[in-house]
């Protein structure tokens, strides 16, 4: 257990951009890498209208499911794989990264760990963007652990250059946004 | 239950003064709120669309989550840690020393890791397109900077003290002044975007930003002290800020905690 009480969060603004993004951000490998995908979506508010003042942020094992240690992630060598990324969302609410499929240990299923930030919203959101069609996906234990009709707004899809993910902030579909033991939330 | 007004008619600062009361009131009698900020907190009119409605939902960390990204010399210059040199003259401003410490929230450092910062002008403007506010902007001014944290997890930026800034939240809304943070811990789950504010705004009451938060204790770890050891001669003020990350997940080696 912890001893001392967390630092708040607080929302990250409309004016990050010219703070957090940065050129080549969202691409943890170079498109024409052999093994790239695209893991991109829309994020949506509780209207269903897209959220153009968003930031994603993703991370992620390497394919053989190796946790990477590199540095490197603000200036790409185009080489070195760090396994994040950060992406802000367009004028229509899309963010859309480069990347590689994650791995994962023996048995389990493998998923991209994201993060959502957008003026508006307080505090960061914490989900999983998981890889589809995987084995292990049946036996995950947080997706076992969710009723059956929200489990698919953590599983990506997949389109013709990889996956898909959107993000609902709000209502019809509202994505599972998670929380950790020992993260400052008092409530149970 | 708390009534949202249209965008098209701004509330006054009354209105929502009074809705902030009601939150905190609500909080004091023990039926909401918690450490962090409240993610539906219709005060913060941005928030209204934008807040899940479901609980989050309680999970332990897999191995990726108990791990966090690795930042290093070749991702940040020392000179971004200094806002005051980015262009060739002076900022106008007051000049401000603004350090501390990153720590877990069983006081291990954080050491190594990416801290960036981004802010107004001391105007309280913006270099964003979005920032119609009409105060100047500071050709010499840009307001982004970012550093990599010591081994025993300190910090230190050089910059120049943010103005307040009106936003359209309600009529005649003003933020304090505040400088964003962006913090990594060793943890994915450690993540923070927060902001720092200055001792004794005077903003503070009015601001749904701020009063999301409704522990006054937990509000006011966001507040930095003013630090006289932290001044430079005839040069620049000093504000320290300690920033305590949510406890870490891994299982610490004897001779890394």
């Amino acid at each position: 257990m912890s001893t001392l009480m967390p630092t708040p969060g607080q929302t990250v603004g409309p004016f990050f951009h010219y703070g957090l993004p940065y050129e080549g951000g969202a691409e943890l490998v170079p498109a024409g890498h052999p093994d790239a995908i695209r893991l991109h979506g829309t994020v949506l508010d509780g209207a269903g209208d897209p959220v153009p003042d968003s930031l994603i942020e993703i991370w992620q094992a390497d394919p053989e499911g190796r946790i990477v240690q590199a540095p490197g992630s603000l200036h790409r060598d185009g080489w070195t794989f760090t396994g994040w990324g950060r992406a802000a969302t367009d004028a229509a609410g899309r963010y859309s990264f480069t990347t590689v499929l994650p791995g994962a240990a023996e048995g389990d299923a493998p998923f991209f760990a994201v993060t959502v930030f957008a003026r508006g919203l307080l505090d960061r959101l914490f989900s999983r963007a998981y890889v589809p069609e995987h084995p292990a996906l049946h036996d995950d234990a947080l997706l076992t652990s969710l009723p059956e009709d929200r489990r698919g707004t953590l599983i990506a899809s997949s389109d013709a250059s990889g996956l898909v993910f959107d993000i609902r902030l709000q209502g019809e579909g509202e994505t599972v946004f998670l929380t950790f033991p020992d993260n400052g939330r008092l409530q149970a | 239950m708390l009534i949202v007004t249209q965008a098209s008619e701004l509330s006054t600062q009354a209105e929502v003064s009074d809705e902030i009361a009601a939150a905190s009131k609500a909080y004091e009698a023990g039926d909401r709120g918690d450490a962090q900020p409240l993610l539906d907190y219709p005060p913060y009119r941005s928030s209204v669309l934008r807040h899940p409605t479901k609980d989050l939902h309680h999970t332990d960390p897999e191995t990726i989550e108990r791990w966090a990204p690795c930042f290093g010399p070749q991702d940040v210059s020392p000179l971004e840690a200094d806002l005051t040199i980015q262009h060739s003259g002076e900022p106008i401003g007051e000049r401000i020393t603004v350090a501390g410490r990153v720590v877990d929230g069983d006081g291990r450092p954080v050491a190594h890791q990416l801290v960036e910062i981004w802010q107004a002008n001391a105007g309280g403007r913006y270099i964003h397109k979005r920032d119609q506010h009409p105060a100047p902007l500071d050709p010499n001014f840009t307001g982004a900077g970012r550093l990599i944290t010591a081994a025993d997890g300190s910090y230190s930026f050089q910059t120049i003290k943010p103005g307040p800034y009106p936003w359209k939240n309600h009529r005649n809304a003003w933020r304090p002044a505040h400088i964003h943070f962006s913090l990594f811990g060793t943890d994915f789950t450690q993540r923070l975007v927060t902001q720092m504010y200055f001792p004794g705004d005077p903003l503070f009451a009015l601001d749904p930003i701020y009063q999301s938060i409704t522990d006054a204790d937990a509000r006011a770890r966001l507040v930095a002290t003013y630090d006289h050891d932290l001044t430079t001669p005839e040069w620049s003020t000093g504000y320290r800020w300690d920033i305590v990350l949510t406890g870490s997940h891994r299982t610490w080696l004897e001779d890394e905690a």
